[in-house]
């Protein structure tokens, strides 16, 4: 049974798992979208965001504590 | 400003009789009707141009009644996909609290806002709470002190304009929330202004109280130069020199005219890879579609 047949009698054959497909599918994909655009965007942006400044104030207040 | 353009037209109307006189009498009178239409246009356009820029006047020709336009700086937000460097915005707002706060509001932004963008929430609930803030009514109905927390909103260094206008010599500082988005420039502007005191040039005089600067419209300016080298210690370790004080309290104003700046670049971006990507499906599906009907052929087979 070739791949396309596979796909076909497990996801798109039933409307309950072609909808569940369509559902679980879109989830998927906005997660790994954000994921590749905010890696995209905070590695275009290195240094410069709130994150790495938290980090440096962070540091610097445990060592002036010190 | 007319007397230039009609004598341009005066002048291109003695070139058509000029030339009309060596040719036959017809010709002549076509090229004078093509005398009148050029002049005609170039005093409409005359008319569109004053309407548009205002009458040109020499007196006013010296250049500083709009302010020298600022120049291009290279803002380490500029490009498409740039965020703003939050090392500067932190760095200017303690330029703006230790310099500019004494006489410039900036009643937009509350103690909230620098949360998780250049201060952490201990630091901004510490700053917020030196300051007394009035609040009430009470059981009693009176109004009270307290000191404040992270809704309140930035403390005004004068009650009003009036005392404002007295504490200055007549002049008003305005209030710096929107100053990015309210001037020609920008943050240009604001760095260029910031940079741009100098002694008056020969022939020009500044009125007393008033300071000259080439980018402030009118060329004099009722606020003094205020950033001088070292003015600030910055706890980075970042030298304060004018000039990085100027940059990172234009950044810092910068980030408080346009707090969603950062998001809205990184939306952006998602939004066009997105969109580009279904205009792309779209235009296959429909070249998918549109295929056989497009590629059928019809044959027509005459009646013998």
């Amino acid at each position: 049974m070739s791949f396309a047949q596979t796909l076909n009698n497990t996801l798109f054959k039933r409307n309950s798992t072609y909808v569940a497909t369509i559902f679980v599918g879109t989830f998927a994909f906005g997660v790994g979208f954000d994921v590749l655009t905010t890696s995209i965007w905070d590695k275009h942006n290195a240094g410069k965001q709130w994150p790495e400044l938290r980090a440096k104030i962070l540091a610097k207040g445990e060592s002036d504590d010190e | 400003m007319f007397s230039i353009f009609n004598r341009a037209a005066s002048a291109q109307m003695k070139a058509f009789s000029r030339k009309a006189s060596t040719q036959a009498g017809s010709a002549s009178n076509i090229s004078n009707k093509g005398a009148a239409i050029a002049a005609s246009i170039s005093g409409l356009s005359a008319a569109l141009y004053s309407y548009q820029f205002g009458v040109f006047d020499e007196a006013f020709a010296s250049g500083l009644e709009e302010g020298l336009h600022a120049p291009h700086f290279p803002w380490s937000h500029n490009g498409y996909l740039d965020s703003f460097d939050h090392n500067s915005i932190r760095r200017g707002y303690q330029v703006y609290r230790e310099v500019c706060s004494s006489c410039h509001s900036l009643d937009r932004i509350a103690w909230r806002n620098l949360v998780a963008v250049s201060h952490t929430s201990d630091e901004a609930r510490a700053m917020a709470e030196e300051v007394e803030y009035t609040d009430g009514p009470n059981d009693q109905g009176e109004s009270f002190q307290r000191p404040g927390k992270l809704a309140d909103y930035m403390p005004a260094p004068y009650p009003n304009e009036e005392a404002s206008r007295a504490a200055n010599g007549g002049a008003l500082p305005p209030d710096l929330s929107l100053m990015v988005k309210a001037r020609h420039g920008g943050a240009d502007y604001i760095m260029a202004l910031l940079t741009g005191y100098q002694d008056p040039p020969a022939g020009i005089s500044v009125a007393e109280g008033m300071n000259f600067n080439p980018y402030f419209p009118g060329g004099q300016i009722a606020m003094g130069r205020v950033l001088f080298d070292g003015l600030v210690e910055y706890d980075d370790g970042t030298p304060a020199t004018t000039t990085q004080m100027a940059k990172d309290v234009s950044t810092f104003l910068s980030w408080a005219s346009e707090p969603e700046h950062d998001d809205r670049k990184k939306m952006g971006m998602q939004a066009v890879i997105v969109l580009s990507a279904m205009t792309a499906i779209s235009l296959y599906v429909k070249r998918l579609k549109w295929s056989p009907i497009k590629t059928r052929k019809l044959v027509y087979n005459p009646p013998k």
